[in-house]
Parts: C-alpha cells; structure tokens; sequence
C-alpha cells in the first residue's frame, strides 16, 4: 500500500480509539472535577462494561445487533449501580480526601479485577459485531462498524453535553463543583451528586467499553490500557477541563492509533506518556488547566 | 524522658533485627526463602516510607526504582559479566541517579498530579523493559549465568546459592537499611520532612526550600528502593519485566500502609503480615490479589494509622 491511503487507513484507527478514549477520559474528567478526586478504578469500569456486554450478546439469542443494543443499556446500568453503591459506601466514609480515595480506589481495583477473574475467568473471550459491511475505499476495504463507533462516541458525547449544560442535574453538578458549601447552605444534596457523578463516571467507560467490546477482545485484565491512557488524557488536557480533555482526546487517541500502525504499539504508550513528563514540566496545571484558587 | 524514649526505641530496633537473625534456627526451611524474599521487599517498602510516611508524598511507581536497580544490577553481570559487588554498587549510584531526574520532574506537580505522573513514569519503565526486550529479556527475564553465584570480598568466598548466605546477607542489608532511615528521621533532615508533610507552605514561609526537602527524601527513598530491586536480582539470579509492573509499586503501598506508614518499623512489619496473607490466599484461589484489594480498602476505611500507628497513638508513643 501507498503511503498516503496508508497514512488514511492509520488515521481511521486512529479516531476509533479516540472516540472511546473520550468517552472515558471524559468519565474520569467529571469525577476529578466534580469531586476532585482521582478514580484509580476507572479502568475496571471499562473492563466490567465490556464484561457484561460479552455476557449480554452471548446469552441473547437473534440478532447480535439487539444483544448489542441491550448491552448498550445494560451495561452502564450495571456499572452504574456499583459505582453508586461504592461512593455511598466505601469513599463517603473517607470524605473524599483525594489520597485516601487513591488508595481506596486501588483496592476497588483488584476487588473488581480479581472478581471478575472468578466469575469470568482468565481467557479473552471475543464479541461479534452488531453487523457486517465494509465501507470500500478505493485502496482498502474498512470495517462500517468501526466508522460507526466514531458517530456513536460523537452522539453520546454530545448527549453529555446536553446534560451538563442544560439539564436541572447539569446544574446541580456545576453548583456543586463550583462551591461545595454554598450548594449544600443552598440545599442541593451534596452527598447525592457526589454518588451520581462518580456513577456517571463509570458509566462514560462503560459505555465506551460496550462500543470497543466488538473490535478488540474481552479480558479481565483489559481495564489497565484504558486507565492509563484516561490519566495521560486527563494530564495533558489539564485536571478538570472538559474542553481540553476532549481535545487531549482527539490528539493523544490519533497519535496512539498512528503511531500503533506505523511502529508499535508500546512505542506508542511510551511516547504519548513521555509526552505528559513534557507537559507537566512546561505547564505544571495542563494546557487548559486552571491554577486552583 | 526523650533520652529513655530515644534509647528504648533504639534498643526495640536492634531487638527486631536480633529476632530476625534467629529465626532460621527456629523456623523449618520452607520459611527461610520466603523470609529472604519478604526482607527484600521490606528493604524496599522502607525505602518507600521515607517519601510516604515522614514526607507525605504518595508515589504509585516506586515499582521503576526497585527495577531500576534490578536491571542496573542485573544487566552487566549477564552481558558484560561484572563482578557481583561491583553491579550492586553501579546499582545503587545509578537508581540515586534515576531517583534524582525522576524527582526534579515530578516534584513540580502536587497532590493527586504527583501520584499520576509517578505512575505514568513508572509505566514507560516497565514498558521499556518490554520494547527492548533483546536486552532486557521482557517478560521472561533473564537468569543470571553461574559466575554471579560466588564472589570474594575481603578475602572471604561468598556462594549466593546457599540459603544460609542468602539469608544474612539480606538481614544485613535489611539491618543497614533501617539503621540508616532510623538515623536520618530522627536528625534534622527527618524533622525537614515532617513538617513539609504536615504543612508545606508554613515550611515554605519560614525560610525552608522544600523543593530540595522533598527532593533529598525521594532520593534517599529512591536509592533505597533501588538498592532493594539490585539485592533480589542478584540474590535471586534473576531479572524480569514483572518487578517494573505496577503490582510491585502497589505492594510497597500496602506493606507502609499496612505496618503504619511514617514508623521504622511499620514497612517491615506489613511486609511480613501481607506477604503470608497473600501466600494463604494463592493457595486456595488463583484471584488471590482479591486480598490486597480488601486490605486496602478496609485499612483505609478504618485503620488509615496501620499497625503500628495505631499502637504508637494508643500506647507507644515514643515508638519513632
């Protein structure tokens, strides 16, 4: 193959990774800003969301694109309850103090992870697509499913969007990252949108997790990639900044996906983490990253 | 009183350390490895309290100085066939090395940034280890060739494949170790360090550069760690990707976490409680590391102190 429909062909994987990437950084982001806390789970969200669409396609007969529909709902849901339930348990009790949630989350970590080994076990398992047809390009044929996870990333990142800026629960969430005291003196149940972000968090990975599911395989040990990837994402985009973690998204995604092709794929990790040492020695708070008051 | 309570924890200290070296006589063999291996990794997790327990700096990729000392250690005895002494020596200058690059970059971001760049730091370590793998030997590691087994020093032939060896030369450096942290917390530098941890601007305020605090503790705590990675590669003939994983940061975490974070002692003691609870646990289920999580979800929750912390704020509160 030429370079140049090379180069296209690297590009296009290049934006499927960076549509679920910014599904889940974007998850992580929303925590960090509204709680300002740190998720070391998140990546086990991503590899429950995965787990469970696996599950849901398998066990529904017909159609794998309605098992892939019904994964699509399940399995934020399930996510979703689990990380309700472990802020309302686990992270409310340590009241969020940003190093103590670190540790707790670690351990979340492996309770999810080694959970899920019992249950699941140790094989990577592969999920069929929804469906089938090739998108031809006039030098290489590609797969119409992976240009759809880009539309579908784009039509939940827009409907988060929407939420945020224009729902009553957007608002809340905005009052609270704002100012904390004055959102409780202003009655908004503090504890409640706590609980829900951080569940909404999981939820952005897990719904990242059931678009990937189809193109790569599904693997109890799958949550790492994505949590790392979310941080440098997150780092570089500037801790807390929606805008720059969607734009981190875009570049760190594209450049992984490129660079993946062209060299290899732990070339490209230790780039794009480097690039973060680069960063945070020239911009200690992230590109679009505000100094705290 | 401070010169009973200075002495009193000196002496507990050595008496530790005297229990430790009469353990093999006691204990049947089986326990004589393991304890070799868990004295390491308390070499280690030690090395790791200096920066989390007297300076209060949480780091999740210690896992990059324990393996950069393995490596350093490990590489020219296999490929350019050093001596064992010389590569441990190289080790340690080459991890304060590492410990001091590493701490000038990352030392510039506060608070959850630190733990975050600590941990992608880590990552390209261990993913290092993986790319150059025709020299590394990756995932499979490498196992160190016979004439690393047995060097003079002094005058003195020392066979590393003699557990009895093995096993006090870890003691000794484990006892090094802690002698050295023991003094340096409790001298002016270890009083620099509690108050950044307690309160980094005031410190700041009255005239203290604590950038150059905290970076002095993650040297020290870097060299340590290092030392720690060089000692099990060569102890052990033996290096591998494994120990640059973020498993390894995580268990330094635990063990301070879980001994009492911020006491000489407490590394040593969580070493040895979670390394046998994690070896019960492998031997019932493959999801063993299901325990780690539980512990450390569970002493955050209720004994954020550890077991020694929480003696020392009860009962012991000379312990240092």
């Amino acid at each position: 193959m030429d370079l140049g429909p090379f180069l296209l062909l690297a590009s296009l994987e290049g934006l499927v990774q960076a549509a679920v990437l910014s599904l889940s950084a974007l998850g992580l982001c929303l925590v960090f800003g509204v709680l300002r806390v740190v998720n070391v789970a998140h990546g086990e969200f991503h590899m429950v969301g995965a787990v469970i669409a696996w599950s849901v396609s398998h066990a529904l007969f017909g159609h794998p694109l309605f098992g892939f529909l019904v994964a699509l709902l399940a399995a934020p849901l399930f996510v979703g309850v689990i990380a309700f339930t472990a802020d309302r348990v686990i992270l409310r009790k340590i009241n969020h103090n940003p190093e103590a949630t670190i540790v707790a989350t670690i351990g979340m970590l492996y309770v999810i992870q080694q959970s899920v080994l019992i249950g699941f076990g140790p094989d990577a398992r592969a999920m069929e697509p929804p469906f089938y047809f090739h998108v031809n390009f006039p030098w290489f044929g590609y797969s119409g499913y992976k240009l759809s996870v880009i539309l579908m990333a784009v039509a939940l990142l827009l409907m988060v969007w929407h939420v945020i800026s224009r729902t009553r629960l957007g608002l809340l969430m905005r009052a609270t990252q704002l100012d904390r005291e004055m959102a409780q003196v202003f009655g908004i149940p503090v504890g409640w949108v706590y609980g829900l972000v951080f569940a909404a968090g999981a939820m952005l990975a897990a719904l990242g997790a059931v678009l990937i599911a189809p193109i790569r395989q599904v693997h109890y040990l799958m949550g790492l990639d994505p949590l790392l990837m979310s941080f440098i994402v997150v780092i570089i985009g500037g801790l807390g900044s929606i805008r720059g973690t969607l734009l981190a998204a875009l570049v760190i995604g594209m450049s992984d996906g490129i660079i993946s092709m062209l060299f290899s794929p732990t070339l490209a990790k230790m780039i794009s983490t480097l690039l973060v040492a680069l960063v945070l020695i020239f911009k200690p708070e992230g590109l679009f990253g505000q100094h705290k008051p | 009183m401070m010169e009973n309570s200075g002495k009193r924890s000196l002496a507990l200290h050595i008496g530790v350390l005297a229990l430790l070296s009469l353990l093999p006589f006691i204990l049947p063999d089986y326990h004589h490895l393991t304890i070799t291996r868990i004295m390491i990794l308390a070499m280690f997790a030690l090395g790791y309290n200096v920066l989390f327990g007297y300076v209060g700096l949480l780091s999740l990729g210690h896992a990059m100085f324990f393996a950069c000392g393995l490596y350093a250690a490990g590489l020219p005895v296999y490929h350019l066939g050093w001596e064992v002494p010389l590569a441990f020596l190289f080790a340690v200058v080459i991890s304060a090395l590492a410990a001091a690059l590493i701490g000038a970059i990352a030392l510039r971001t506060q608070g959850v940034a630190f733990m975050i760049v600590t941990l992608m730091f880590s990552q390209v370590a261990y993913l290092a280890t993986l790319y150059f793998s025709n020299v590394t030997g990756g995932d499979e590691g490498l196992v160190l060739p016979e004439h690393a087994r047995r060097f003079e020093i002094l005058g003195m032939l020392v066979d590393l494949t003699s557990p009895q060896v093995r096993y006090y030369t870890a003691l000794g450096l484990l006892s090094a170790s802690a002698l050295i942290v023991y003094r340096w917390v409790n001298s002016g530098l270890g009083r620099e360090w509690v108050a950044v941890r307690e309160n980094e601007s005031r410190t700041g305020m009255l005239g203290y550069n604590t950038f150059l605090i905290k970076l002095k503790a993650m040297v020290i705590s870097g060299t340590l760690s290092g030392s720690a990675g060089a000692a099990y590669g060569l102890l052990f003939a033996y290096i591998g990707s494994t120990f640059a994983s973020i498993q390894y940061s995580i268990d330094a975490l635990l063990f301070t976490l879980l001994g009492g974070a911020g006491t000489v002692l407490g590394p040593i003691l969580g070493s040895f409680i979670m390394f046998y609870l994690i070896d019960f646990f492998s031997g019932h289920t493959t999801a063993y590391l299901l325990a780690t999580g539980v512990v450390l979800i569970l002493l955050i929750m209720y004994f954020p102190l550890g077991v020694l912390g929480t003696l020392r704020k009860r009962w012991l509160h000379w312990l240092p």
